[in-house]
């Protein structure tokens, strides 16, 4: 008895280990994403609350919590209320499984990379739902906008991860990431990095692709009824969805936790650490890429995820998978 | 579509020269200021609360001639007199509801003295209507505060008044 207990509390601990930093990155992360989005532009951004405003997202938290939540009269109560909880639930448990060690990880299980890709995948859910139990048009417009824009760039992103897959065979995290000790994927699969990062600009619904959102047309999609808490809940869910994809780049083409060289100063950095600076410098072009692109057209979004961007990695699984089996590299014999 | 745009299209030329613009930008000064610690500068014609002078020996400037009162499109400006003792002409009253007046300026134009001005302080933001509604201590206390800034102004503008 007294044993499970003591499971029960170690498990607790280690969610606890693991959740509590990632929430605060979060909070960090929206912070560094207005601060390099007002450089570009030439302002300050936010700079006033604490050192540099670094507490900024804090008190943004703090107000959101007094705020009240505005449910709609014609909004189906259950669902409005359960979407924002699905989207931030969603995106939290999707780091179960990241690997930030060898032996730094919360779930070591053998199907890593599909459970990652299952859950990135239900994301869509917590914004149709939102969308669909507002019972009013623009959320409405603007969960049918994302629901079939994340949908299309799931399946470009899902033929990537085969490409990466072909090179290690195993679906664990941690094989993928060891399997680049030699060379990093983002060297021989560039060109799948290039899309991937696109397509989970899409998938996350950032610029150039936040259609759902487009503020001229549809004022806040799907989040426009939403107020207070669970406002705020769709946002942290929103950015810890870009850091997991950020998480997801690193550690499929990037390297994981492995350091760039193999040499005296590099390899005595300890491996978490190259984890984060990896994920802060993909999250770096993340935020940049907000500053400098204008949005996409709809179709031309339909046009690049389905016409350009799906036959592009179609066509490098068969040269990855043929250039394999030619010089006989088959990871799997 | 020319070779050259096929090849700029397909290694993400635009992008990447974007990306390195934006990056060059981070480093530039910023056009923005730290706005409630450090101010913009403001010209000595501005128009921002109003405020009654005084004569350097104290005594107010206002004749009470109601030339203000009667230019005033807002009619924002209420002026009583009375002649005192010793046969000057004195306003009692002397009104401005701030949230009438939309800060023309003629007030001061017209006044034949320089006794009402309009100062460069423009943050007199209240919670109530009530304060907004000035009577002649509160335009007195800010000439009295202004002073130095006012007389300067004034002095400033006057080659082109």
């Amino acid at each position: 008895m007294s044993d499970n207990i003591f499971i029960i509390f170690n498990e607790v601990y280690k969610i606890l280990f693991l959740l509590i930093p990632v929430l605060v990155s979060v909070a960090m992360i929206v912070w560094l994403d207005r601060r390099v989005w007002a450089f570009v532009q030439k302002r300050r951004g936010p700079n006033v609350v604490g050192p540099f405003g670094l507490l900024q997202s804090l008190a943004d938290a703090l107000k959101y919590m007094f705020k009240e939540i505005i449910i709609p009269a014609t909004a189906n109560k259950v669902i409005f209320i359960l979407a924002p909880i699905v989207t931030m639930t969603l995106a939290l448990i999707a780091w179960a499984v990241i690997p930030f060690n060898n032996y730094f990880v919360l779930a070591d299980i053998n199907a890593g990379i599909l459970y990652l890709f299952a859950i990135s995948s239900l994301g869509v859910y917590g914004i149709i739902m939102g969308g669909w139990a507002s019972n009013s048009k623009y959320p409405f417009l603007g969960a049918i906008r994302s629901a079939a824009q994340m949908v299309s760039y799931e399946v470009s992103i899902g033929v990537i991860i085969i490409n990466v897959l072909l090179c290690v065979g195993s679906l664990n995290l941690g094989d993928i990431v060891l399997a680049q000790e030699k060379i990093w994927f983002v060297v021989p699969l560039f060109p799948m990095f290039v899309i991937f990062f696109i397509s989970s600009l899409a998938e996350t619904n950032r610029p150039p692709f936040d259609l759902p959102e487009a503020e001229a047309e549809l004022v806040a999609g799907y989040q426009t009824e939403y107020s207070g808490m669970m406002y705020a809940m769709f946002w942290l869910g929103e950015y810890a969805n870009i850091l997991l994809m950020c998480a997801m780049g690193s550690i499929l083409f990037l390297g994981g936790w492995l350091s760039p060289i193999d040499i005296f100063p590099f390899n005595l950095v300890p491996g978490p650490l190259w984890m984060i600076i990896k994920i802060l410098l993909l999250f770096l072009l993340f935020s940049l890429v907000k500053a400098i692109v204008p949005r996409y057209r709809y179709d031309q979004l339909m046009r690049l995820g389905w016409k350009i961007f799906l036959p592009l990695s179609l066509i490098w699984v068969i040269l990855t998978s043929s250039f394999l089996f030619y010089f006989d590299l088959l990871p799997v014999k | 579509m020319t070779f050259l745009r096929i090849i700029k299209i397909i290694t993400l030329f635009e992008f990447i020269k974007a990306l390195f613009i934006a990056i060059k930008e981070i480093f530039k000064t910023k056009k923005t200021i730290n706005y409630p610690f450090e101010k913009g500068k403001i010209g000595p014609r501005a128009r921002g609360e109003h405020a009654l002078r005084r004569y350097p020996n104290g005594e107010e400037r206002c004749i009470a001639c109601k030339l203000c009162e009667a230019v005033c499109p807002a009619q924002a400006i209420t002026i009583e007199s009375e002649q005192r003792e010793d046969g000057s002409r004195k306003p009692t009253r002397y009104d401005i509801d701030m949230l009438k007046c939309i800060y023309c300026g003629l007030c001061e134009e017209s006044c034949p003295v320089d006794a009402i001005v309009q100062g460069p302080n423009f943050e007199f933001a209240t919670e109530t209507r009530e304060e907004l509604y000035y009577n002649k201590e509160k335009l007195l206390d800010n000439g009295d505060r202004w002073e130095k800034i006012l007389a300067s102004n004034i002095k400033a503008d006057r080659p082109y008044r």
